[in-house]
């Protein structure tokens, strides 16, 4: 895959992700131009369609069109269901998730699609284990929370 | 698990990301953005020490501001920071900022390295996928060269945690994209295939990807993974739904990994080993009665999935293109797929199918399917799906269905999308003459097209079409009555009115004979559209005119009437007042018989080779050109072209032609103009050319280098193989002389046709250095399945050289084009006669040698295996002298010999010393010639 941008309706840019090296003016241009491909396209139409040497996968999930580009040899059916998992795993971490949770939490949204795909490959397919790795994160985190927490409200703190 | 409470809630990030979604203007957002900007700079650069949350949150900030579509120029000293600290969350947004929005500052490069370099030796595996993540993220060429050797060792360690080998895998798989030369996998080759049986799903998954990167570069280092991955696949195959826990996905079990494992198994040719083969089989023949089948859940996903794993199942069986039944079988289910509900897959199988119409297995079996094709051009809704059906009708054409192919296309052309119009009518321009039997109907055709979609008719093809009728002279009465009618429709294209303006002028008294289509009658009607054209149709009749003067005298008193008239005379074009003026002298002064020899009928067109011989002859000089090439072109020229005479009546072309070598090109000046000399006169290649970049199975012309270097130290072997094609090679080499023998075989069960071969000398080679005499034996046209046939090849050295001669083979398989060129292994090292020298004469004479220019030298690291014995063998295949007891260090290796052009010797002295430890050699040459030392080093590094 060389990369994986998630926009709007609206047009508007949610997240995006690089895995060949591109100069930002050009990034910006084939964001342009594949935003407005996309969104002409009508709602029964295929999914992929071919753009300069690449083919273009997408899908939309309520207000969010999730867009990757993949190469001549790579397999389109498979890519459709990469984009499913991800949006898998998008919900599952938020609980049900929406469009406003990928604003606010954009740095989350980036770390689970690490945890999933990396330099553009699928690196664990696995759920439960993507959101393991996840979880170990964030309660590295809450651990420390916890502790300041434990530290303020000493004496209310009990352990069960 | 409950939205958003994870842990670090960044309040004032969250409070800064309202406010811009809460800007009501584009103004109002840059405003915020800016007062944001202007506030975290004085942060950074106040007195007072950010504890690491304030880092980690306006670092954030200045992340998203980024990713909205501006600029940032701080902030990365506080990303860097970030990463050495401790604790997780700030460590991750560290990184993530330096992923998104590195630049190359090396000082920041360097920190940044080192930050990466203790998280990978922290031991901690959270840290090190960290670390592992932002090196695949970047994939800079500074951090391949920091980690590239370290990641190897990462990814095989027993002790590496499995999560940390999946990132190991990815992360050098994306530095090998970036900078394959420094990832070096060499001693961990076969741990690496190995993970291929990893306990571990997401392990295997990972690393498999790796391992096909790899094996499309080093096919022969890494085949054993080929019974691996069968292996693998049978286990994933045959297992239940259930078995793989999660890593099944919608009840289809492993479909990542499954298609990752058929996309692997298409770098390599079918298993030789029976028993892999075998099973192998099984699965594929599995995987298509799955999709037989009732489906086990109704949702999409599950459907996507196990198609997802058909597809590539079949993508391997048309790779293969070996087992007839199979192919049959992936035909009849792509079949099944054209007429499905889901559009995806109506579109894949259109796809797919285009593939498998040019096997000589499933071409009939795809032909079948025509009218459901044929059904999708006129019925899809989406343009894209009518695309893919119009390259599948394309790719299925052959002499039984083009005359019903190319009417549905003329038809598809009246609705056709603005999008793919061009591209449609060049295919039926291709189809029409390729498939032509009877002329007439090419000539229908191609009026057809400039009627229906003129706009979209290059010039290439209506040219074309000209030239057609003018050497054919069965089909000149037909076009002009065709012509004729076509014009009489009230509103006709600029391009029918030049197509009909030359034939008319050129043939218009083959049915002057009519009262209907009188002289006069053709005359005035291309008159009524002279006044509608642009001026270089313009000046196209107006020659058209001043031939009707000369075929029908008694137009002449009109003729010139028109001509005289201030519109044409007095014109403000120059070209169109310099013809009306010329055309009315040489009407009104020269006699009949003068008239009559300038404007002689146009001789036929000569016979022209294709576009890409053209260019190939351009680089290479006159001369160069094989007499089997010659043939070729003369050989496809008559068997589409009808032939007819050849060798252009220059006189009468420069007389014709008299007046204006116009820059605005008109049929006159076809052959002078240069915009025109693109379009051939043979085999219509031309019109295939102009194609080949957009069609699915357009021949192709690079240059093939793969297997050269494998003989600069050996003189037999098999040069190149693909599917069709198998070619040997054996060489003898004396002083300066040589002799290649080529053998071609036929690996098919079909003959090949029009088989011709070319040996050419690019460049320099024939021109300026002219250092060999190839003198080659035509081969016989026709190749049968099956069958090998021979040819020499005799080489002359007359000076040293660089460059490679290339080798040309062009032959028609099942009615496409093939056309291929290698470089032939002939490498200045052939012509060395070993010398044998002791310690004192070598030591001396490398003194000699000691000008700068004369040496050439070149550190480089082991790409193959340093055994003593091998490189002895390579070393003494390049022809040298292998000198024994002369370098003092005996790990090293010393050779001379002299390389023997007609005109001239070259001593050669080299040296070669390999460091065992670091898998590295240095070899330096020495030769009394320094163009010979800088070729030499450039194909030994490459040897050992």
């Amino acid at each position: 895959m060389q990369f994986m941008l998630l926009f709007s309706r609206q047009g508007k840019l949610r997240l995006q992700k690089w895995y060949v090296p591109l100069s930002d003016k050009e990034k910006k241009k084939i964001t342009r131009e594949l935003v407005q491909t996309v969104l002409a396209r009508k709602p029964k139409m295929c999914s992929f369609l071919e753009w300069r040497d690449l083919k273009i996968v997408y899908k939309r999930y309520a207000s969010l069109y999730f867009c990757c580009a993949i190469e001549d040899q790579d397999n389109e059916l498979i890519t459709l269901e990469i984009i499913h998992r991800y949006v898998e795993l998008l919900d599952k971490y938020f609980g049900s998730v929406c469009e406003l949770d990928i604003i606010f939490n954009f740095e989350k949204a980036y770390f689970i699609l690490d945890e999933f795909l990396l330099g553009g490959e699928a690196q664990e397919t696995s759920k439960k284990n993507v959101l393991k790795a996840i979880e170990q994160a964030d309660l590295l985190q809450e651990v420390r929370h916890l502790m300041k927490l434990m530290l303020k409200t000493f004496y209310y703190f009990k352990f069960t | 698990m409950p939205a958003v409470s994870k842990g670090d809630g960044m309040r004032g990030l969250a409070v800064f990301i309202s406010d811009i979604r809460n800007c009501k203007s584009k103004e109002a957002e840059i405003k915020r953005i800016n007062k944001e900007l202007a506030n975290i700079r004085s942060k950074f650069k106040g007195d007072k020490a950010l504890d690491g949350y304030s880092k980690k949150k306006y670092v954030c900030k200045l992340l998203f501001i980024f990713l909205l579509g501006h600029d940032i120029d701080f902030g990365h000293m506080e990303a860097v920071n970030l990463l050495s600290s401790n604790k997780y969350t700030e460590k991750q947004i560290g990184y993530l900022f330096i992923s998104v929005l590195v630049n190359s500052n090396s000082e920041l490069i360097r920190l940044i390295n080192n930050a990466i370099k203790n998280d990978l030796s922290s031991r901690n595996p959270t840290f090190m996928c960290l670390a592992l993540h932002c090196i695949a993220n970047v994939g800079s060429r500074e951090m391949a060269e920091a980690f590239a050797s370290e990641i190897p060792r990462i990814l095989v360690a027993g002790d590496t945690m499995d999560s940390v080998k999946q990132s190991a895998a990815l992360c050098l798989l994306r530095l090998y994209k970036t900078s394959p030369d420094l990832v070096l996998m060499g001693e961990w080759t076969s741990r690496v295939v190995h993970l291929l049986n990893d306990q571990h799903m997401g392990v295997v998954t990972a690393a498999i990807s790796l391992i096909t990167c790899l094996s499309q570069k080093n096919p022969d280092e890494f085949k054993t993974c080929v019974s691996l991955a069968v292996s693998r696949l049978s286990r994933i195959v045959s297992s239940a739904s259930t078995d793989l826990q999660d890593y099944t996905y919608y009840f289809v079990p492993a479909p990542w990994l499954s298609c990752k494992l058929l996309r692997l198994l298409q770098c390599y040719p079918p298993p030789e080993d029976g028993a892999v083969k075998g099973r192998l089989v099984e699965c594929l023949e599995t995987i298509l009665n799955k999709a037989q089948e009732p489906p086990k859940s109704k949702k999409v996903q599950h459907s996507n999935a196990k198609n997802a794993i058909l597809f590539e199942a079949i993508s391997l069986i048309i790779h293969y293109d070996s087992e007839p039944n199979l192919l049959v079988r992936a035909c009849n289910q792509l079949g099944q797929f054209l007429q499905h509900r889901e559009t995806n897959l109506r579109y894949l199988a259109l796809e797919s199918m285009c593939t498998l119409a040019s096997s000589e297995f499933s071409h009939e079996a795809v032909k079948t399917h025509i009218e459901t094709v044929i059904n999708a051009l006129k019925t899809e809704r989406d343009v894209s799906v009518r695309q893919r059906a119009a390259d599948l009708l394309y790719a299925m054409c052959d002499r039984s269905n083009a005359k019903q192919i190319v009417a549905e296309m003329l038809s598809y052309l009246e609705t056709a999308d603005y999008s793919i119009r061009e591209e449609m009518v060049l295919k039926v321009a291709i189809l029409a003459e390729k498939y032509a039997v009877d002329y007439s109907w090419y000539v229908d055709t191609i009026l057809n097209l400039i009627r229906i979609a003129g706009d979209y008719v290059s010039e290439e093809v209506w040219y074309r079409v000209i030239q057609i009728v003018i050497n054919r002279d069965d089909v000149q009465g037909y076009a002009a009555k065709t012509v004729f009618e076509a014009l009489q429709a009230p509103a006709c294209h600029e391009n029918m009115v030049k197509v009909g303006g030359y034939i008319l002028g050129e043939f218009g008294n083959l049915i002057a004979g009519d009262p209907r289509s009188s002289p006069l009658v053709q005359f005035n009607l291309l008159h009524s559209k002279f006044h509608l054209c642009s001026v270089p149709t313009r000046a196209l009749l107006l020659s058209a005119y001043i031939k009707f003067i000369n075929l029908f005298p008694e137009t002449k008193a009109t003729i010139q009437e028109v001509l005289r008239c201030d519109s044409q005379i007095r014109n403000s074009d120059v070209e169109l007042q310099q013809r009306a003026v010329e055309y009315l002298k040489l009407s009104s002064i020269a006699s009949t018989d003068v008239l009559a020899t300038v404007l002689e009928e146009m001789p036929p067109f000569p016979e022209r080779e294709s576009s890409i011989l053209a260019k190939l002859k351009k680089k290479k000089g006159p001369g160069a050109v094989s007499v089997t090439e010659l043939e070729d072109s003369k050989r496809e020229g008559g068997e589409l072209n009808g032939g007819g005479d050849r060798g252009p009546d220059t006189a009468a072309m420069a007389a014709s032609n008299a007046s204006t070598p116009s820059p605005s090109a008109d049929l006159l000046g076809i052959r002078s103009a240069a915009p025109v000399g693109a379009a051939p006169a043979s085999a219509g290649s031309l019109l295939v050319d102009v194609f080949s970049e957009a069609g699915p199975i357009a021949p192709s012309a690079a240059v093939n280098d793969d297997g050269f270097l494998r003989f600069v130290c050996k003189n037999n072997g098999v040069l190149f193989e693909n599917q069709l094609l198998q070619i040997g090679i054996k060489s003898e080499y004396r002083q300066n002389l040589g002799r290649m023998y080529l053998f071609y075989g036929n690996k098919t069960s079909v003959q090949f046709a029009s088989f011709t071969t070319t040996v050419s000398c690019p460049g320099e080679l024939q021109s300026h250095i002219l250092s060999m005499h190839l003198c080659t034996k035509p081969v016989e046209p026709l190749v049968e399945g099956g069958a090998q046939i021979q040819q020499v090849l005799n080489i002359e050295c007359l000076t040293d050289f660089s460059d490679a001669p290339l080798l040309n083979i062009k032959f028609r398989y099942g009615g496409a084009l093939q056309n291929l060129t290698l470089k032939l292994p002939v490498t200045i090292n052939k012509f060395f006669q070993p010398t044998e020298m002791t310690s004192s004469d070598f030591f001396q004479r490398w003194k000699q040698l000691s000008q700068p220019q004369q040496e050439a030298q070149k550190i480089f690291k082991a790409n193959h295996s340093m055994d003593t014995e091998v490189l002895k063998a390579k070393l003494l295949g390049l022809g040298t002298a292998l000198l024994d007891n002369v370098d003092p260090n005996p790990e090293n290796y010393v050779c001379a010999g002299v390389i023997q052009t007609k005109g001239q010797q070259v001593g050669c002295l080299l040296r070669l010393e390999p460091n065992a430890q670091a898998q590295m050699y240095r070899l330096t040459l020495r030769c009394s010639k320094d163009s010979v030392s800088r070729r030499l080093c450039e194909l030994l590094a490459e040897q050992f």
